[in-house]
């Protein structure tokens, strides 16, 4: 049985100025996966994929990327990434190609190689008329692309996307869902961190819910919805709204049910 | 990664800072040609005739290892202190290179190699323009002493650079160590004088200044003079360069300034 792709154990994490992000988090991701990573804002979503990626330092416990431990084999984990991050991160006076070209160089990957690879790429996400261009002239949805394209150029095993679609409109978002859900038919595992829970309850095999640093809920979706679903968010068939008056999905009420301050 | 593949990494960081100062060549390389023409003027040419000969060699000539060297030890520091900073703090750049599998002892080497490249080049330039103001008669020793020095400086100041860029925490933090420390001491560590005609008091102090052994050596590359054995000056350059590199380990290593 291979080893699978995200495996977490005990993660903590304590910020410098005291802030506890993390109590002691598990979680596994298996290969090929499409993997949910719900929670409020400030729950521990990001810490989670900071820690994983290398942007943050862990304050105990462990982490392996297809067996490769974070701290032993970091560059043989490191090689299986590709991460989309929340904050968009590179260089506005850069061209787009030259940002995915450069990242396959810190992948060691020669730009005989990786120029094709990110003319493709950017091409497939709709941004093949923008290569040549300075990436402060890109719209926000562009950059969204433009940082999914980067994150691909290094052909990795598993994909990372820290709410790769806030702020997209929902052409836009319907059509990166469309190319990451191709891309996991393909065999990618991906983790996703979003807001927008109906696309999460559609797009995902798997979720976990994090809550105040801890994993409140996690399993397949139909596990997660069936055990704390209560039935409570049930629509009225006549208006279509859930319990007080509330339009959502079935994970939605759950998400609510299990974040929100009792 | 294997060896080619750290080199590839390697490649890249220097590729697309080289791409950028040259980009941008007007903020990089212009200033030190202005300024350094300003002082070939003024010192050399004005002040330079009244003085006439500084340890038994013409003025004009005595300045100009001082000055390209001032080049170099500005434009290799504020490079590598500037672009790690900004990758750092204005749109986080940094996370790029953080993320991949490229190692911190190659973050470090990429950074400033950067720095090296610029303090050369600009130093080249300083030293071809002095060329023009001394009617071609520069003297040169030793290329050899002249060269290794010159990028054994621009490593060192490189080095310091990324310790700054990695400490400061606003624009404040990369403007005040250049502004306040660093040019104090370029021209107190004896780019337009020798320490022997110092009181014996100031020449103490001067002994501390770590420019000054640098100044010394390239001098000696030029001219053949030094005030002190050139050994000593290589000395110090090897203690700074390991002792700088030990810094920049420590804090790319665990992410001091720079990982939450």
């Amino acid at each position: 049985m291979s080893a699978p792709a995200l495996k977490i154990t005990g993660l903590k994490k304590t910020y410098r100025n005291g802030v506890v992000a993390l109590k002691g988090v598990s979680l596994e991701v298996s290969e090929g996966d499409f993997f949910a990573l719900l929670g409020p804002n400030g729950a521990g979503k990001t810490s989670i994929i900071g820690i994983t990626t290398g942007l943050v330092n862990k304050t105990s416990g462990s982490i392996s990327v297809f067996g490769h431990d974070i701290d032993a084999e970091t560059e043989l984990a490191k090689m299986q990434i590709g991460l989309v991050g929340q904050e968009v991160n590179f260089n506005p006076f850069e061209k787009t190609l030259n940002i995915v070209v450069n990242q396959a160089g810190y992948y060691g990957i020669p730009r005989s190689v990786a120029i094709p690879r990110a003319e493709k790429l950017l091409t497939e996400l709709g941004l093949g008329e923008k290569m040549g261009e300075n990436a402060m002239t890109l719209s926000g949805g562009m950059k969204r692309r433009l940082m999914i394209a980067r994150a691909l150029v290094n052909e990795p095993r598993f994909l990372i996307l820290d709410e790769p679609t806030a702020g997209v409109d929902v052409e836009l978002r319907r059509g990166m869902w469309d190319y990451l859900t191709s891309l996991s038919k393909k065999g990618l595992t991906i983790l996703l961190t979003t807001h927008y829970l109906e696309e999460a309850e559609q797009l995902c095999k798997h979720v976990a819910i994090i809550n105040k640093g801890e994993i409140v809920a996690s399993g397949t979706m139909e596990e997660v919805i069936a055990k704390h679903h209560s039935g409570s968010g049930a629509k009225d068939p006549s208006t279509g709204l859930g319990a007080g008056g509330y339009r959502g999905g079935k994970l939605e009420e759950v998400f609510l049910k299990l974040t929100s301050e009792k | 990664m294997d060896t080619f593949g750290l080199w590839i990494s390697f490649y890249t960081m220097l590729r697309k800072d080289i791409v950028r100062m040259f980009r941008i060549w007007v903020q990089t390389f212009l200033p030190s040609v202005v300024t350094s023409c300003l002082y070939f003027l003024i010192f050399g040419t004005v002040l330079g005739s009244r003085i006439g000969e500084m340890q038994g060699v013409d003025y004009m000539l005595f300045v100009v290892p001082g000055l390209v060297m001032l080049a170099i030890v500005t434009n290799a520091y504020s490079n590598t202190s500037f672009t790690f900073f900004q990758s750092k703090f204005f749109f986080r750049g940094i996370d790029e290179i953080l993320v991949s599998p490229t190692p911190p002892w190659l973050l470090i080497a990429g950074f400033i190699s950067g720095g090296v490249v610029r303090g050369i080049l600009v130093g080249t330039i300083v030293l071809l323009i002095s060329a023009f103001f001394t009617s071609l008669h520069l003297a040169i020793h030793s290329v050899f002493i002249i060269f290794g020095f010159a990028v054994l400086t621009a490593l060192v100041f490189s080095l310091a650079g990324l310790v700054n860029g990695v400490y400061a925490k606003s624009i404040d933090g990369i403007n005040l160590v250049p502004t306040f420390v660093l040019t104090p001491l370029v021209y107190l560590g004896g780019v337009f004088y020798s320490i022997h005609s110092l009181p014996v008091w100031a020449q103490g102090f001067t002994y501390i200044n770590p420019i000054f052994y640098l100044i010394n050596g390239f001098r000696y590359g030029f001219l053949g003079i030094a005030d002190i054995p050139i050994w000593i000056s290589l000395a110090v350059l090897g203690g700074m360069i390991a002792a700088l590199i030990a810094i920049n380990w420590y804090l790319i290593r665990t992410g001091l300034g720079l990982k939450q």
